[in-house]
């Protein structure tokens, strides 16, 4: 069988390709200016739950798709982590093929409208565009993957995946997040009888309670769920696997192999003085009581503080929802404390950029060191260490030092922490025949498989803290090895 | 899915529940909890489970109504469904043979989660003293099913409207002074969790509390439920929800039990004026 490369790289010399890539000189292509995506007004966004980014029109779309040169050696392939046919989509585009771009897309990623939205692309595929190394902005491709991806929605001409016939083998996917809604949905390819357990009352893991609908809209989430469940992929809500029923049970049951994607679980915090005062919680606490509870709606029965004075501490794409958040629920000051200067965040660029255009005050090289509180024992203020940046640490990150004697008190009502989360203990802790690492992560071999020869795990409860891209990516390689595991038992 | 097929009021604000849960009535051990969603808007509430019957395939709950959902909730009857019951949650409580009595101390709805701690220390042989106790004699729930399975039964109301007047610490006292207690458990209202720890306390008995906090996912994820322990912050659903009763903050945990009660309030005024109660 030929290799990917070479597959890939006969694609290229097809005639239409070709006559596609003729049609434009390089150097008219590259005098093209990368598309500037439509947003919602900052100032209205920040009141409302639109979805800021507005997508690309389908000739803004097309224009971008000519930018892109066609590179022998795509390198952008190499930044993605699921290696997306990415030159290939984007010249059917061009060619105005665009469900057949949509069909390129999803022979090796099965959430793009997800991915083209949540997607670090300026870390990934963006980061190693050719037009980088030219001084030029790179070829949008995290647009044009949403653009492709809505387009085939909208279009109503989604089609579903083939599939093989039904082998009846019986499957169960613990967690219905970006991991495990992939693996279900390609061994549901494969022909396998696939049950997803989900221990929440809503399908869709973080791409639900955590991710909010500003950044990726319900309807996308339930579209491609919907989708799973036409595959015949069946959902069991409420039920949590190792509490509900364990995998023994389960195993009774018929099931023959497992895929765990049970993501993060509980929040980290800081363990300083006052942490537990009322108006200080986790990120993973605020962002669900909003977006799975929808407790901002008069109409929903769970409760949120609409604080004036918010400080969110952190650097990642979490605190640049919950600061963001915070804006729409009518905070007056939101302010995102971090400890490290800006270029240290982990969070997307477009989520720091987005931010601050909502009127988020970036209060970096800052750390909390105490929250006081009034005599109910809701927080009111905070102390912060100002920080300066010292040597690199083993990752290269230069670390942040406390400059002596610089502390500053704050006002706050309400403190998001968003600091990280710790691998979800549902799982280690009711099957423990499975391995897990020192940080309490499942140990999982290259294929995902788990030091239990049925039970397959990826994502966060293997990662520790990842993203969507590469959640998806281990479903999907977990459904490979689950393939093969039961091919051969 | 989750059908109640059996409802009875104790008192004005207090009903119990049997609710179709056939996995949850198999795999539920004394101490767990569940979250329960009455309908598509309703909060998610931590509720322990008082029982359960596998043949019938049913989970008992006893729940109180204090704010919107529980209100909701309160207002099914049999044949309704409630939307979401997901569990059992939590760890099981440990049940160990005692050579001393087990004193289990239960106040207003807190006995409900006691009783199935009573029937395994019984189970297992040990002499159980239980003290239950109330503000007036209709908040005294379960005594007949806490009888049955008690070696004896103490009754306390603030009043003195049934059994002896005076609080839940002195009918526990009255237990300490007049036989060995090996373990204590207590259950109910923070409040009262927090003097009957302070009891036992006094006397070095090694006693355990089963904190009802506030909980959103209830499954690890969100931190609300969060307690200080030995001054290390411990998560209710996960961790809990008992604990060695000597080392929780409870002033803490009551504060933190009021973190929404502004918000819960103005939801609760707002159903209230809604359906006209």
């Amino acid at each position: 069988m030929a290799s990917i490369e070479e597959t890939r790289k006969q694609e290229r010399e097809q005639e239409w390709r070709k006559a596609v890539r003729d049609s434009i000189k390089p150097k008219d292509r590259m005098a093209i200016e990368r598309v500037k995506m439509t947003e919602a007004d900052a100032e209205v966004r920040s009141h409302s739950y639109v979805e800021v980014n507005e997508g690309l029109t389908l000739e803004q779309a097309s224009q971008e798709a000519k930018r892109c040169l066609d590179c022998p050696t795509p390198l952008c392939v190499t930044g993605c982590p699921v290696e997306i046919n990415i030159p290939t989509f984007i010249k059917h585009l061009e060619a105005g093929k665009i469900l057949e771009a949509a069909g390129v897309i999803k022979e090796t990623s099965s959430l793009p409208a997800v991915c083209g939205r949540v997607c670090p692309q300026e870390k990934q595929c963006e980061s190693k565009c050719i037009y980088n190394k030219t001084g030029k902005k790179p070829v949008a491709i995290g647009y044009l993957e949403r653009f492709v991806a809505d387009y085939e929605r909208n279009s109503g001409k989604a089609a579903l995946p083939k599939q093989e016939a039904a082998n009846g083998v019986k499957v169960a996917v613990v967690g219905s997040g970006p991991a495990g809604l992939t693996c279900a949905g390609e061994l549901a390819k494969k022909g396998y009888d696939v049950t997803v357990f989900e221990a929440l009352h809503e399908i869709g893991g973080v791409l639900k309670y955590g991710i909010p609908e500003f950044r990726l809209p319900n309807d996308i989430v339930d579209f491609e769920i919907n989708n799973l469940r036409k595959m015949g992929v069946k959902f069991e809500a409420d039920f949590i696997v190792g509490k509900t029923a364990t995998m023994d049970d389960l195993r009774a049951e018929g099931f023959k192999a497992f895929f765990v994607g049970s993501g993060a679980g509980l929040p980290r915090f800081m363990n300083i003085p006052g942490e537990n005062y009322n108006g200080i919680m986790s990120s993973n606490e605020y962002l669900t009581r909003v977006n799975l509870m929808h407790a901002a709606d008069e109409k929903f029965d769970t409760p949120v503080i609409f604080g004036k004075k918010v400080a969110v501490i952190g650097g990642g794409n979490t605190a640049m929802d919950s600061v963001r958040t915070a804006r729409r629920l009518g905070a007056e000051r939101v302010m995102l404390i971090y400890r490290r200067s800006e270029a240290e965040m982990p969070a997307r660029l477009e989520e720091v950029h987005h931010a601050k255009e909502e009127g988020v005050e970036f209060h970096t090289l800052c750390n909390p060191v105490e929250y006081m509180a009034d005599e109910k024992g809701n927080v009111c203020g905070m102390k912060v260490q100002r920080m300066e940046l010292g040597e690199p640490d083993e990752k290269g990150r230069r670390k942040p030092v406390p400059i002596p004697g610089a502390i500053d008190e704050m006002e706050v009502d309400l403190v998001v922490v968003s600091v990280g989360v710790s691998p979800n203990p549902l799982i280690p802790d009711t099957h423990p025949d499975i391995k897990t690492t020192e940080r309490g992560t499942l140990e999982a071999n290259d294929g995902l498989q788990t030091s239990v020869a049925d039970v397959f795990a990826g994502g966060d409860i293997v990662r520790g803290g990842a993203t969507v891209i590469l959640a998806m990516g281990d479903g999907r390689k977990a459904a490979a090895s689950i393939d093969e595991y039961l091919k051969k038992n | 899915m989750n059908k109640i097929v059996a409802k009875e009021q104790f008192s004005e604000n207090v009903f119990r529940f049997e609710i179709e849960a056939p996995r949850i009535a198999k795999a539920r051990r004394a101490g767990h909890f569940v979250i329960v969603r009455v309908d598509k808007n309703g909060e998610r509430v931590p509720l322990t489970i008082a029982g359960s019957d596998i043949q019938k395939g049913t989970i008992t709950l006893v729940v109180q109504r204090i704010g919107v959902s529980t209100y909701k909730l309160c207002d099914k009857n049999v044949g309704d469904s409630i939307e979401d019951v997901v569990g059992p949650l939590g760890r099981a409580t440990k049940i160990e043979k005692q050579e001393g009595t087990v004193l289990a101390a239960g106040g207003g709805v807190g006995v409900a989660p006691l009783l199935p701690i009573i029937e395994a220390h019984h189970k297992i042989g040990n002499r159980v003293v239980a003290v239950l106790a109330g503000r007036t004699k209709d908040l005294i729930i379960l005594e007949d099913k806490v009888r049955a399975v008690a070696d004896d039964v103490i009754i306390m109301t603030d009043d003195g409207s049934y059994g002896t007047k005076g609080l839940v610490t002195a009918g526990m006292e009255e237990v300490i002074n007049r036989e060995k207690v090996s373990e204590a458990v207590i259950i109910g209202p923070a409040i009262m969790m927090k003097f009957g720890a302070l009891t036992t306390k006094k006397y070095d008995i090694p006693t355990v509390v089963s904190l009802n906090t506030i909980m959103v996912d209830g499954t690890g994820m969100c931190g609300a439920c969060r307690v200080s322990v030995g001054g290390k912050t411990r998560f209710v659903c996960v961790d809990g929800p008992e604990f060695d009763a000597h080392q929780v903050d409870f002033d803490q945990m009551l504060k933190r039990m009021g973190g929404f009660k502004g918000e819960e309030l103005e939801a609760f005024n707002r159903y209230k004026a809604a359906c006209g109660k």
